[in-house]
C-alpha cells in the first residue's frame, strides 16, 4: 500500500479547514454555514487519521469516530435550530437574524 | 436600701428595652403598667433611699456606688458609677416623682395613639438617661446621660413623624442643642487634659488646688460648660428650639421640656459650682444669660397664641430665673425654684393637655374660653399652677422660690440691683402672661364646645401636682438647709438699701399689677387688647416679640441659608468630580464595547477565528 506522507495529509487537512472557515465566514445561508462547519470538523478528523497512520496507532481513528458522533449530534441540534429559526423568521439569512445586537 | 441605687436607673432601662422589643405585641394595659409602673417603683425606691439618707447621715454626706470599670486606656480609666448627695437626691426625687405622675397621665392621654408602646419606651428611656445624668459621679457618664436625654427629646418631639413639621422641629431641637453639647464636650476635654481626671469630686478638688481664682483656664472651662448648659436649658442665645419642641405630645412637653431635661443645665452648673466660683467672669455670664433670657422670653410669652408655646416661653423664662440665681451665687435658691417649677409647670402642661384634648386639638387661646364650668378640675388645678407660676403670695410654692431668687439677685455674693430689677420686671411679665392665658382660656364666652372630658388617670396627677404646687413653699427652709449640705450657703452680703421683706412686698405689688392689667385687657375689656395690638408701633413690637425677637430669622440668615448655599454650590466639588468621573468613564467604555455587539453571528465567528489564530501564533512563536 502506498504510503502517503504525513505532510501532504496535513496540508490537505489545512486546506479543507481553511475552506471550511472561509465558507463559515462568507456564507450567509445557515444551511451552508452548517455544511462549512462539517467540512471543518472533517478536516480536523482527517488530521487525526493522518497522524494515527504516521505513528501506526489506532488512537487517531478512534478520535475520528468520536468526531463523527459529535458532528452528528451537532448537526441534529443545528438543523433543529435552523428549522425553528426558519419557522420564526421565514429566513435563513444569518445577517438578518441580528436580534441580539446592542442598542447602537 | 441605699445599695439599691442602681435599681432606680435599671428599672426604667429594663422597661424601655422590653417595650421596645415586645411592645407592639403587648396589650395596652400591660404597656401602661410597665411604662408607668417601672417609674413608680423607681420613685418608691428613691423615696426609701431618701428616708435612709436623712435618717442615717453618711460619711462625707455622700454615697458613691461604682458599678464597673468602663475603659482603661493609658491612665484614663473612667468607671460607671453613681454619686448620691443632697443635690442629686433632690433632683432624682423630683424626676421620679413628677415623672411617675406624668407617665400615669400619659397612660390615658395617649391611649388612642397607635404608637402607645413606642411612646412609653421613649419616655422610660428618657427617665433612665435623666437619672444617669443626675447620678453620674464623673463627667463622662454625665455626658452619656446628657446625650441620652437629648436623643429622647428628639425622638419624642418627632413622635408624630408623619407630619414633616414635627420632624423639622425635632431636628431643630437636636441640632441647636448639639451646638451647646459640642462646647460642653470641649470643656470636658479641657478639664481632662489640664486636671487629668473626670471624676467630678476629684475634679473640683484639683481645680481649687491648681487654678487660681479668675485664671484663664478656669474661665474657659466654665464658659464651655456654660455653653452646654445654655443649649440644653434653652437659654439665650440657643433658646430657639424649645418653643418648636412643643410639636411633641403634651406629656412629653410636661416631662422633658418643662420639668426635667431643660433643667439639666441648671444641674450641671450647680454640680460644678466650684469651677464657676473659680471663674467669676463665667459666673457673671451665667447671671447675664439668665437675666436676659427671662426678660426676652417673658416678652415673647406675652404675644403667643398657642397655649403650649406660651408655656414653653414661660419655661425658658423660669429657667432664666434659675440661671440668674446660679449666677449671683444663690445656688440653693436655683434648686428650690427647680423643684417648685417642676411641680407647677408639669401641672400647667398636663392641664393644657386636658384642654387641648377637650377642644379637639385646639391650640389657640383666642378660640378657647369659658372652660371654667366645663372642665372644673382642669380649671382649679390650672389656676393653682398658674398662680404658682405668677407667684401668688403666701399660698403658692412659686412665690417663695421666685422671691428667694429675686432677693438673692440683690443680696447674694454676686448680686446687683440691676439683676433685682430684671427679676422684678420678669415677675411682672410672668404675672401678665399667666393671667392673660388663664383669663382667655377659662373665662369669657365659650368659643369651642367641649367634646371630651378627662378620666381619673388624667385628673389624679393634676390634683397631686396641684397639691405640691401649693404646699411646696412649706418645704423652703428644710429643703434649703438640706441642699446647702452640698452647695455653698447663700450669704447676704449686699443687703444695703433692701430687706427681704421689702423685696417681697414689691414682688407682691408687681404680681397684683400684672394681674390687674391682665384682668383689664383680657377679661373686662377685651377690645382694649385688640386695640393695643392694632396700634402701628405696638404692632411692630408685637410681631417682633411674637417671632421670638427675630432669633429664628437671624439664625436662618446667619447659619441655615449660608450653609444651604455652600452645600448647593458644593454639589459639584472635586470629590464628587472624581466619582462622577468614574461613572463617566465606565459609561464611555460601555458605549465603545456596545459597538462590538452587532448581533451578526458571522462577525462573532470571525472574531473567534482571528482570536484563535493570534493565540496559536503566540504559542507557536514564543
Amino acid at each position: 500500500m502506498l504510503e502517503i506522507p504525513m505532510r501532504d495529509g496535513l496540508i490537505l487537512a489545512g486546506i479543507l479547514f481553511s475552506l471550511g472557515v472561509t465558507g463559515l465566514l462568507v456564507r450567509r445561508n445557515l444551511i451552508l454555514v452548517l455544511m462549512s462547519l462539517e467540512v471543518m470538523l472533517n478536516a480536523a478528523g482527517l488530521a487525526f487519521v493522518v497522524a494515527g497512520a504516521r505513528w501506526q496507532q489506532a488512537d487517531g481513528q478512534i478520535v475520528f469516530l468520536f468526531i463523527l458522533a459529535m458532528a452528528a449530534a451537532e448537526v441534529a441540534i443545528g438543523l433543529a435550530l435552523v428549522l425553528q429559526l426558519y419557522h420564526e423568521f421565514k429566513s435563513l439569512d444569518a445577517d438578518a437574524l441580528s436580534e441580539m445586537r446592542g442598542i447602537a | 436600701m441605699i445599695q439599691l441605687l442602681w435599681l432606680i436607673v435599671a428599672l426604667p432601662v429594663a422597661s424601655a428595652l422590653i417595650l421596645a422589643v415586645l411592645g407592639s405585641h403587648l396589650p395596652r394595659r400591660v404597656v401602661a403598667a410597665l411604662g408607668a409602673g417601672s417609674i413608680g417603683v423607681s420613685a418608691v425606691i428613691t423615696m426609701l433611699i431618701a428616708t435612709e439618707y436623712l435618717s442615717s447621715p453618711l460619711a462625707g454626706q455622700a454615697y458613691t456606688e461604682v458599678l464597673w470599670n468602663w475603659i482603661n486606656v493609658a491612665g484614663f480609666e473612667p468607671h460607671v458609677g453613681f454619686y448620691l448627695d443632697a443635690l442629686s437626691l433632690v433632683m432624682i426625687l423630683v424626676v421620679t416623682f413628677v415623672g411617675f405622675w406624668i407617665h400615669l397621665y400619659s397612660a390615658e392621654f395617649m391611649v388612642h395613639d397607635e404608637g402607645y408602646s413606642r411612646f412609653f419606651a421613649y419616655m422610660n428611656l428618657f427617665v433612665a438617661s435623666m437619672l444617669t445624668l443626675l447620678l453620674a459621679d464623673n463627667l463622662l457618664v454625665l455626658y452619656v446621660g446628657w446625650e441620652g436625654v437629648g436623643l429622647c427629646s428628639y425622638l419624642l418631639i418627632g413622635f408624630w413623624y408623619r407630619d414633616p413639621a414635627n420632624g423639622a422641629a425635632a431636628r431643630k431641637a437636636f441640632i441647636v442643642t448639639r451646638v451647646g453639647d459640642t462646647a460642653m464636650l470641649l470643656g470636658l476635654f479641657l478639664l481632662f487634659t489640664s486636671l487629668g481626671t473626670l471624676q467630678i469630686q476629684d475634679l473640683m478638688r484639683q481645680a481649687t488646688e491648681q487654678w487660681a481664682t479668675g485664671s484663664w483656664l478656669a474661665i474657659t472651662a466654665a464658659l464651655l460648660l456654660l455653653g452646654g448648659a445654655v443649649g440644653k436649658s434653652a437659654q439665650l442665645p440657643l433658646q430657639v428650639w424649645l418653643p418648636d419642641a412643643m410639636a411633641g405630645p403634651t406629656p412629653t412637653s410636661a416631662l422633658i421640656h418643662a420639668a426635667t431635661m431643660v433643667t439639666a443645665g441648671v444641674y450641671l452648673i450647680a454640680r460644678t459650682h466650684v469651677l464657676f466660683a473659680l471663674a467669676p467672669a463665667a459666673q457673671f455670664a451665667v447671671a447675664i444669660v439668665g437675666a436676659a433670657t427671662l426678660l426676652l422670653a417673658g416678652c415673647s410669652a406675652l404675644t403667643q397664641h398657642d397655649i403650649k408655646r406660651i408655656l414653653a416661653y414661660s419655661t425658658v423664662s423660669q429657667i432664666g430665673y434659675m440661671f440668674l440665681a446660679l449666677g449671683v451665687g444663690a445656688w440653693s435658691a436655683a434648686i428650690f425654684h427647680f423643684v417648685t417649677h417642676a411641680f407647677f409647670k408639669a401641672l400647667l402642661f398636663l392641664g393644657a393637655g386636658v384642654i387641648i384634648e377637650a377642644l379637639h386639638d385646639e391650640h389657640s387661646i383666642f378660640r378657647m374660653g369659658g372652660l371654667r364650668k366645663e372642665l372644673p378640675v382642669a380649671f382649679w388645678t390650672f389656676l393653682i399652677g398658674g398662680s404658682a407660676l405668677a407667684g401668688l403670695p403666701f399660698i403658692t410654692a412659686g412665690f417663695y422660690s421666685k422671691d428667694l431668687i429675686i432677693w438673692g439677685a440683690w443680696s447674694a455674693a454676686q448680686g446687683q440691683p440691676g439683676f433685682w430689677i430684671a427679676g422684678m420686671i420678669g415677675a411682672l411679665l410672668t404675672s401678665l402672661y399667666t393671667f392673660r392665658l388663664i383669663l382667655r382660656v377659662f373665662f369669657g364666652p365659650i368659643q369651642t364646645p367641649v367634646s371630651k372630658r378627662p378620666g381619673y388617670l388624667m385628673t389624679v396627677p393634676l390634683l397631686i401636682l396641684a397639691f405640691f404646687a401649693l404646699v411646696g413653699g412649706a418645704m423652703k427652709e428644710p429643703l434649703l438647709a438640706f441642699v446647702q449640705s452640698t452647695l455653698p450657703k447663700m450669704v447676704e452680703v449686699n443687703a444695703a438699701g433692701m430687706t427681704e421683706t421689702l423685696s417681697e412686698v414689691v414682688a407682691m405689688l408687681v404680681f397684683l399689677i400684672g394681674l390687674s392689667f391682665a384682668y383689664l385687657f383680657h377679661l373686662q375689656n377685651r377690645s382694649l387688647a385688640d386695640a393695643a395690638v392694632a396700634h402701628p408701633t405696638a404692632h411692630v413690637v408685637h410681631s417682633w416679640w411674637f417671632a421670638d425677637w427675630g432669633f429664628d430669622w437671624l439664625y436662618d440668615k446667619l447659619f441655615v441659608q449660608p450653609f444651604s448655599w455652600v452645600a448647593e454650590i458644593n454639589k459639584a466639588d472635586f470629590i464628587d468630580a472624581f466619582y462622577t468621573g468614574i461613572a463617566r468613564l465606565t459609561e464611555a467604555m460601555y458605549r465603545a464595547l456596545q459597538l462590538t455587539q452587532t448581533g451578526l453571528v458571522r462577525w462573532y465567528a470571525a472574531g473567534l477565528a482571528f482570536g484563535s489564530v493570534v493565540f496559536l501564533a503566540l504559542v507557536v512563536w514564543t
